[in-house]
């Protein structure tokens, strides 16, 4: 069994409330930071555990931080994301629904390191309930002294404001979520500048994921060296996984990254295997936006070798044969799913969820979703599959903001894996409708040439 | 800062230009096939540009300190040049591939119904799908559609045809004190709007009409009276108290159908030559339409390849009579008045009054 930093506490009756919290060693990290340490120094000890960015794109915070500008006389601002909005992610929300404080305490130490006087979080319209568990959690740390005035006689100010978004997957990006915290229509901004120079109203700005910032209470109470050793190579340190789709037992875990793909579907720690004695088909490893692996590629990688839970294991062999990490929302499909019907809905999501400010995203969302529609109902064509795959092409990196990238990557993985399952779709387009096509060869064994 | 001069090659071919210059203006300089196309962009409008993205370009040099190549295509019209910078244009096989994706995109929810479009012949659109477009469509699916909306009396929203440049979002926003007119919605049902179908009551709000690159903002002084390559531009001007009287009149004869700003090479609202903005007010342009109310400058510079100088011949040389050269100086003479034997051709019988074919009968 793994090391549990973040969730260790997270089953300790009341631990939502301070009190609790506090007698379980709540906000000893804050005690330490501004204590004992200049505020470069805990940038330091991030960049020395590190931690990598756990929103999706697995960039250094430490390295994040310590690009932003700091120019005299304009304040700086650190964001938190919790505008957690990608299908199958729901880490943050149970952080946030049971460890309120740990956010908090994260915050404020992370605040401390960047100047932060006030910083935000922004969190999806959606989770409306965790919105008075978090404003709770402000008001006692505020009464107790953590937050406000002066913390601890240190001279740092910081408070934290809580803003809830409209109800927009787009606005998790961070220039969108920048929009959006400034009361605009939530558009990704174009880059650069990025947001440690102009952010949130013009000023050096930090924005960080919930489970990124809480990670920061751990990596200052047992120092980044300590940090670092947990984990393999520069994947350091916990992850939390939402495992969701045909397993045993759904829900959030903490691993660390130690672990192989197989033994975290089918341990009975982790996953439990595959729901109803079914076999499992394939799975998207990191939320609804990165590639859809077949069985055989996700426990093994295309080498032959074991494929781990960690972010260079998961994307060994890059697009071709591999994956990502993503946010860590592990949707896991047994033999009955079907592709074609799983990528249509998830082209759907993007199709909707396009802010429409450019172009190709706009346009091109709602024509795969409309082409993906014809194939699952069983008016599709054979020249159909490389339309979407031309499509997905001219999309992908032609855009503003990640949203087209994101939604291109899950169809040109299907595409790509799945090849056989769409031209199923085609050529036996009545039976489709009544049947699905099973699980073919995508679980076998794949030939490894054996190199000199 | 600004005396500091960057050199940046594009498509091979070098130019300085002062920091802080983007690649598009850069490549504007050079001009021709190099200066990369915009729907979006409009150097007068701030905040503009970066959405349309038929304006990628490769770079291939970041720049002399920092050689590495940028690893995407990038929108040239946001992204600012570095010294020594190599971009390719219409050089990189991967710009134009991605450029003719864009174009597509573009044109899969456009109606095409140019024929009955007054922007066609005047439109980016359609310019740019010639240019970089296909003969064919691929999209199979019904193709979105709005219902058209009137922005006050004076100007018409066709959603349908719109592209989503935001372009009349800036200029409400920039050239107007108040703002009431925006983006509803997201995605491909996104639309531009005034919020709920509130009219545009600002002395400038007519200068959305001469930013929309394509046929969704129309003058609806205008709209249905001729097509744009039928009249004739010319340049104009006016005492104005409220703008700087500088205008571009569409007539024909001497009727003034259409007055707008005067446009660049660009197609963007050209600067006065007093050096204001060359934004006009809302009175000289749907209420000045005589040619009286005008001091005519003299023709307007188009385009030769301009579809609207197609009726307007330089250096004309009008051929002559050949019969009294033929005839040793003679006039020809009329032998017979076909009047005289038949009805045929007479005003007073109103052939569109028939419900029928006309017959020799009806001539009687």
């Amino acid at each position: 069994m793994g090391r549990k930093l973040l969730l260790e506490k997270a089953h300790v009756e009341n631990i939502r409330l301070y009190d609790v919290y506090r007698r379980e060693g709540g906000y000893r990290s804050v005690e330490k930071a501004l204590k004992t340490m200049a505020p470069d120094a805990v940038t330091e000890e991030v960049k020395k555990s590190g931690l990598r960015g756990r929103g999706g794109a697995g960039f250094p915070a430490g390295m994040k931080w310590s690009f932003l500008a700091k120019p005299e006389g304009v304040p700086r601002y650190l964001v938190v994301n919790a505008d957690e909005s990608e299908p199958g992610t729901f880490k943050d929300r149970y952080l946030m629904e049971f460890l309120p404080h740990l956010l908090i305490e994260g915050m404020i130490v992370s605040s401390y390191a960047l100047g932060s006087n006030n910083s935000y979080i922004y969190i999806r319209g959606e989770y409306a309930w965790i919105v008075d568990i978090l404003e709770q959690a402000i008001t006692e740390a505020k009464q107790n002294g953590w937050l406000g005035k002066n913390i601890l006689g240190s001279g740092f100010d910081c408070d934290i404001h809580v803003q809830r978004g409209a109800g927009a997957y787009i606005c998790g990006e961070e220039t969108a979520l920048i929009e959006s915290l400034e009361g605009k229509r939530g558009n990704p901004r174009i880059k650069p500048p990025f947001p440690a120079v102009k952010g949130v109203w013009g000023c050096p700005t930090v924005v960080n994921n919930v489970e990124t910032i809480a990670a920061v209470v751990p990596i200052i109470n047992e120092g980044g060296d300590e940090y670092a050793k947990i984990g393999v190579g520069k994947s350091t340190g916990t992850k939390l996984i939402s495992a969701c789709g045909n397993i045993n037992k759904p829900g959030v875990y903490e691993i660390d990254m130690t672990i192989s793909v197989e033994d975290f579907i089918y341990s009975d720690e982790w996953c439990g295997g595959i729901a109803n004695g079914k076999k499992l088909k394939a799975c998207i490893p990191g939320g609804s936006s990165v590639p859809i692996l077949p069985a055989n590629l996700l426990l093994k990688t295309a080498k032959g070798e074991t494929r781990y839970m960690n972010y260079e294991s998961l994307s060994d062999g890059g697009f071709a044969s591999g994956s990502m990490m993503g946010s860590g929302g592990f949707i896991v499909l047994d033999e009955d799913q079907c592709i074609v019907r799983n990528t249509y809905s998830l082209a759907r999501f993007y199709r909707h969820e396009s802010c429409g400010q450019c172009s190709p995203c706009r346009e091109g969302t709602g024509w795969m979703e409309k082409i993906l529609w014809r194939l699952e109902n069983g008016e599709g064509k054979m020249s159909d599959i490389d339309l979407l795959w031309d499509i997905q092409r001219k999309i992908e990196g032609n855009t503003i903001c990640p949203l087209g990238d994101a939604a291109a990557w899950p169809v040109a993985a299907a595409i790509r894996h799945f090849r056989d399952e769409f031209e199923w779709h085609v050529s036996h387009a009545q039976e489709a409708q009544i049947r699905n096509f099973g699980l073919g060869h995508y679980a076998d064994e794949i030939h490894v040439p054996v190199s000199a | 800062m600004s005396e500091q001069l960057f050199k940046v090659t594009i498509d091979n071919i070098t130019v300085e230009v002062p920091a802080g210059t983007t690649i598009l203006n850069a490549a504007r300089q050079i001009g021709g096939e190099v200066a990369p196309p915009a729907m979006c962009y409009y150097s007068k409008l701030e905040g503009s540009g970066g959405k349309c993205r038929t304006c990628l370009v490769e770079v291939s040099k970041g720049s002399e300190k920092d050689p590495r190549p940028m690893p995407k295509l990038v929108a040239s019209c946001r992204t600012t040049v570095m010294d020594g910078m190599e971009v390719k244009n219409i050089t990189s096989p991967k710009v134009l591939d991605a450029r003719a994706g864009v174009v597509e995109f573009l044109l899969i929810n456009h109606p095409l119904d140019c024929p009955v479009c007054d922007q066609a012949g005047e439109c980016h659109l359609q310019d740019l799908s010639y240019e970089h477009g296909k003969e064919e469509t691929r999209y199979e699916f019904q193709r979105r559609t709005f219902p058209k909306v009137d922005l006050g009396d004076k100007i018409q929203l066709h959603m349908t045809r719109c592209i989503m440049c935001f372009r009349c979002v800036f200029t409400a926003d920039q050239l107007t004190e108040k703002r009431e007119h925006g983006i509803l919605d997201r995605g491909d049902h996104a639309q531009i709007a005034t919020f709920i179908q509130k009219n545009l009551h600002n002395e400038f709000i007519g200068n959305v009409i001469d930013v929309c690159p394509v046929g969704a903002l129309t003058d609806k002084t205008f709209r249905f009276k001729n097509r744009v390559w039928f009249t004739k531009p010319v340049d104009a001007h006016r005492d104005c108290e409220n703008c700087c009287g500088e205008a571009q009149l569409w007539m024909r004869g001497d009727e003034v159908f259409r007055v707008t700003a005067r446009k660049d090479e660009w197609g963007e609202v050209k600067e006065a030559s007093n050096g204001k903005t060359g934004w006009i007010c809302n009175s000289c342009r749907f209420d000045k339409k005589e040619a009286k109310d005008w001091v005519i400058d003299g023709p307007s510079k188009i385009n030769r390849h301009s579809v609207i100088s197609q009726g307007h011949y330089v250096g004309l040389q009008k051929p002559t009579e050949t019969l009294p050269n033929v005839l040793h100086g003679r006039q020809p003479k009329l032998l017979m008045d076909i009047h005289s034997v038949s009805e045929v051709n007479k005003q007073n019988i109103e052939l569109s009054a028939l419900d029928r074919p006309a017959h020799s009968t009806d001539f009687k």
